[in-house]
């Protein structure tokens, strides 16, 4: 069996799903971080793989790595709110943050 | 006459301006900073440095030749369209007079001023307004057309008005200035009712469309020119005529009969700038105007309500100068106008202002002269009021009232030589009596002044050892207003009466014999009241001192000691020149009748040559002449003599036993003569009080009839606006509420959306994206 590009995408579809599935259902917020992680990543995979199959070039691949440094950054500032939270609340339970209730 | 220009001639009221200016502006500040001199040093100077400007421009003039004016023109003050009125000072011969006599005399009494007013708080204002006045009165004479004239004619009034009621915390003293500023405004206007009357009847006459023919006898020559139409080939006439006048005065219709005339007949059309001429207010352009003799019979030929034009004209000017001269019946104001510090009574109510009326209608002497029936009025109040007043001087007390009656009278006396056409005469008595009558005021001011503000001549005497320069002035003012020969009042008083008898202009039965015999027995009655003022002041014994206690208001000089003394050196030289000026201001207008020259009527007589020949004169012989000045001679020493007999010492009992008569003729005179007639009541019950009635009867209609008006528009507007308020309120403020509301109310309901919970956030995120995933299949489907 040849691995082309929709085992790619299935991988992908996955993880993307595991990622939205966590995001849904966990309440601690460093989870749900973790969730979010997995959508990006889902999202790498599939640019990686349509530029190594469909374009061509090392576009995608050079796409994937900025991603990668972005959601490094990102999960930074994440955490870093997180830990500011539970300072201030002994608690990450995404339940108990409803502060921008309208 | 000749124009020449003299480009210094506005510094003369210039300077009394800036006087005014400094302490008016400054001089409170400057008085408490400096202390008075500060304050009145300079506005001292200023007249003085008036005086030398106009002293060169007159030795210009008197050099420039007989006619010769000098002109100073500054700028277009008024240029509407056709008429034209400059801000220019003119000095002919007789302004010449005028100025030399105005700054002069005003100069000497703002120096008196400095002794009299010294202590005074309100010396910077007493300044300032004397400034102001000397500002006023030289624009008034120096004034080349009627509306500068008229300029200063209303300067002097107000600063006439702000000097009397100079003490106006006293109420009395305040309502005198009123008096004399209601008053004057009565003659004003009739003086501004003249100069339109003058100005319309000259733009009719000198209307290029009249004809004439055709006699304007209707009140309304305009309306006539206009309704009548002239053919076009007369009008270009006209038109021609009129721009071959050169200078003249074409009034607005000029341009409309222009106008029709090149449209219609094309010949006027190189005129038309030439025609775009100008009608002058000045007095010379009139008088030239009047020179030719289409021109005068055009005026002469104009009626207004019934009334020659020139006539009228002549009796509204003559009202004005009743105002301001003090005739009958408007010389009600200057007695009481005594309220005023002494210093202004002397100059403004004495010297200078009243005097105006006498040089309006002498300036105005061609005009004048064209009207017999003017000119008798004049004449006939003059002497009217030149007898009234004396007989109402002979019974007064107050010292300074026996002067103001005097001036009264011997106004009147001006008037006279007015009325008879002898303008140089009224001028040279101008002359004269500012001399000895502000020698005379100034003297009773040094006397009420060492008498501690005592006015009431019972109450003095004596006072020739105490102040004998004051005495002795005194009785050289008092001998020149009687008409002692050789004295200045003399020869101008003399020559009124010759000339009043010898008037040929006055349309009066019995002609000037009349004039002469009222003007001679006021004359007769001016001796004795002089004379009898000078002997119960300044002869017999003091009789005041004990009761000044009781009068004396003025605690500053009532810790001075009782007897009086002599004024300050200030005064003293004052009166002294003054004095000599009375004695030999005379010698320059010796009579005729004694083959000297008359410098004075040699010098005017360019000025008057415009009318001399209008005038007419009986022509009696020297014989006749010399009997009245005979006559005049004997009357001055005869109203001396009694005068000296009945109150030389204060011991002769006529006096007082005519005062306590029984006879019931001898009371009724007295008291009525006494009360001056009546005539103050008389106009309060004829004149003030239908006022009064009248204007209270204004109010009750205003109050009761016009506000009522105003506050029913006022309430119809407020119920409109009430119901316009509901309107508002109630739909459109609704209808905005209402969008309002409806955002308010969504926005509470959509709140709702916004949980707070991230989870719910992303379960629509997902909810939303799988909608956009199934619509996408449906529609690709």
């Amino acid at each position: 069996m040849i691995i082309g590009l929709n085992h790619f995408q299935v991988v992908s579809a996955l993880l993307f799903g595991l990622g939205l599935l966590t995001i849904i259902t966990r309440r601690n917020a460093v989870a749900v971080l973790m969730g979010v992680e997995l959508v990006l990543n889902a999202g790498l995979v599939n640019l990686v793989a349509i530029s190594r199959y469909q374009t061509g070039g090392l576009d995608g691949q050079i796409f994937a790595l900025f991603g990668v440094v972005l959601a490094a950054a990102e999960a930074v500032v994440a955490l870093a709110i997180v830990l500011q939270l539970f300072r201030a609340r002994r608690s990450v339970d995404t339940i108990d943050v409803t502060d921008m209730r309208g | 006459m000749e124009l020449q220009t003299f480009n210094t001639l506005w510094l003369i009221p210039l300077f009394p301006l800036l006087g005014a200016a400094y302490a008016g502006l400054l001089g409170k500040r400057i008085h408490r900073r400096y202390g008075e001199l500060a304050v009145s040093l300079p506005t001292v100077i200023m007249p003085w440095i008036s005086f030398a400007v106009a002293v060169s421009a007159v030795v210009t003039l008197a050099q420039a030749g007989p006619e010769v004016a000098l002109y100073n023109r500054l700028w277009t003050w008024i240029g509407v369209d056709w008429m034209q009125a400059d801000m220019a000072f003119l000095v002919d011969r007789l302004s010449a007079v005028m100025i030399l006599v105005v700054t002069f005399v005003g100069s000497l009494i703002h120096v008196y001023s400095l002794g009299y007013m010294k202590g005074d708080p309100g010396y910077w204002r007493f300044f300032a307004y004397l400034n102001l006045f000397m500002f006023s009165m030289l624009v008034l004479v120096l004034g080349d057309n009627f509306l500068l004239m008229f300029v200063g004619w209303e300067g002097v009034g107000l600063c006439s008005y702000l000097l009397i009621s100079y003490y106006y915390r006293e109420r009395d003293k305040a309502a005198a200035g009123m008096k004399a500023f209601i008053v004057n405004r009565v003659g004003d206007f009739g003086f501004t009712l003249g100069v339109f009357l003058l100005f319309w009847g000259l733009a009719a006459a000198n209307s290029p469309s009249y004809n004439p023919s055709i006699q304007a006898t209707t009140a309304a020559p305009v309306v006539k020119r206009a309704s009548a139409k002239p053919d076009p080939a007369k009008l270009a006439e006209h038109v021609a005529f009129q721009a071959s006048w050169g200078l003249a005065g074409a009034p607005c219709r000029s341009h409309q009969a222009l106008g029709r005339a090149s449209t219609l007949g094309g010949h006027a059309q190189g005129h038309h700038v030439e025609g775009h001429a100008t009608t002058s207010l000045a007095f010379r352009h009139v008088e030239r105007l009047l020179e030719d003799p289409v021109k005068r019979e055009g005026l002469l030929s104009q009626n207004v309500l019934g009334l020659s034009l020139v006539t009228l004209v002549g009796l509204l000017l003559f009202l004005g100068a009743t105002g301001k001269s003090a005739q009958i019946p408007l010389y009600v104001w200057l007695p009481d106008a005594m309220a005023g510090p002494t210093p202004v009574s002397a100059l403004i109510h004495a010297a200078t202002m009243v005097t105006a009326g006498v040089y309006m209608l002498s300036r105005l002497h061609f005009l004048m002269a064209l009207t017999p029936v003017a000119m008798t009025v004049v004449a006939t109040v003059g002497a009217l009021t030149a007898f009234f007043a004396a007989t109402i001087g002979l019974f007064q007390y107050d010292i300074k009232k026996v002067l103001a009656y005097s001036t009264v009278s011997q106004l009147g006396f001006m008037f006279v030589a007015v009325g008879s056409g002898a303008f140089w005469v009224a001028i040279f008595h101008l002359m004269t009596h500012a001399f000895f009558k502000a020698c005379l005021f100034l003297g009773s001011g040094s006397v009420i002044m060492g008498c501690h503000h005592e006015q009431d001549m019972r109450l003095m005497g004596g006072l020739r050892k105490l102040m004998p320069v004051t005495a002795i002035t005194y009785f050289i003012s008092s001998a020149a207003i009687a008409g002692f020969p050789l004295f200045s009042g003399f020869f101008s008083k003399d020559e009124i009466l010759w000339k009043a008898f010898d008037t040929g202009n006055v349309i009066l039965p019995g002609g000037g014999f009349v004039l002469w015999l009222l003007a001679a027995v006021a004359a007769l009655m001016t001796s004795f009241y002089m004379f009898r003022s000078y002997y119960m002041t300044f002869s017999g014994e003091y009789r005041g001192g004990h009761a000044h206690e009781a009068h004396g208001h003025d605690e500053a000089h009532g810790a001075h000691g009782h007897l009086p003394r002599e004024s300050p050196k200030t005064m003293t030289i004052v009166l002294g020149i003054l004095a000599a000026l009375a004695l030999a201001g005379g010698y320059v207008g010796l009579p005729h009748l004694w083959h000297l020259p008359n410098l004075f009527e040699h010098w005017l007589a360019p000025v008057f040559e415009g009318s001399a020949h209008t005038l007419k004169w009986a022509g009696y012989g020297h014989g006749l002449e010399w009997g009245l000045m005979i006559t005049s001679i004997l009357i001055a020493f005869a109203g001396f003599f009694a005068a000296r007999w009945l109150y030389r010492d204060h011991r002769n009992p006529t006096p007082q036993k005519i005062l306590d008569s029984d006879r019931r003729l001898v009371r009724g005179v007295h008291r009525w003569v006494f009360n001056k007639y009546y005539v103050d009541e008389l106009y309060q019950k004829t004149v003030i009080q239908p006022t009064l009635v009248l204007s209270r009867a204004l109010s009750i209609f205003d109050t009761g009839f016009i506000d009522a008006i105003v506050n029913l528009v006022g309430l119809i507007g407020r119920l409109f606006s009430m119901l316009q308020g509901w309107i508002d309120r109630t739909f459109i403020d609704g209808l905005v509420n209402l969008v309002g509301d409806t955002v308010m109310n969504a926005g509470r309901a959509l709140r709702r959306v916004q949980t707070g919970r991230l989870q719910a956030y992303v379960y629509s995120l997902v909810a939303g994206s799988l909608l956009m995933v199934v619509a996408a299949w449906l529609m690709a489907a």
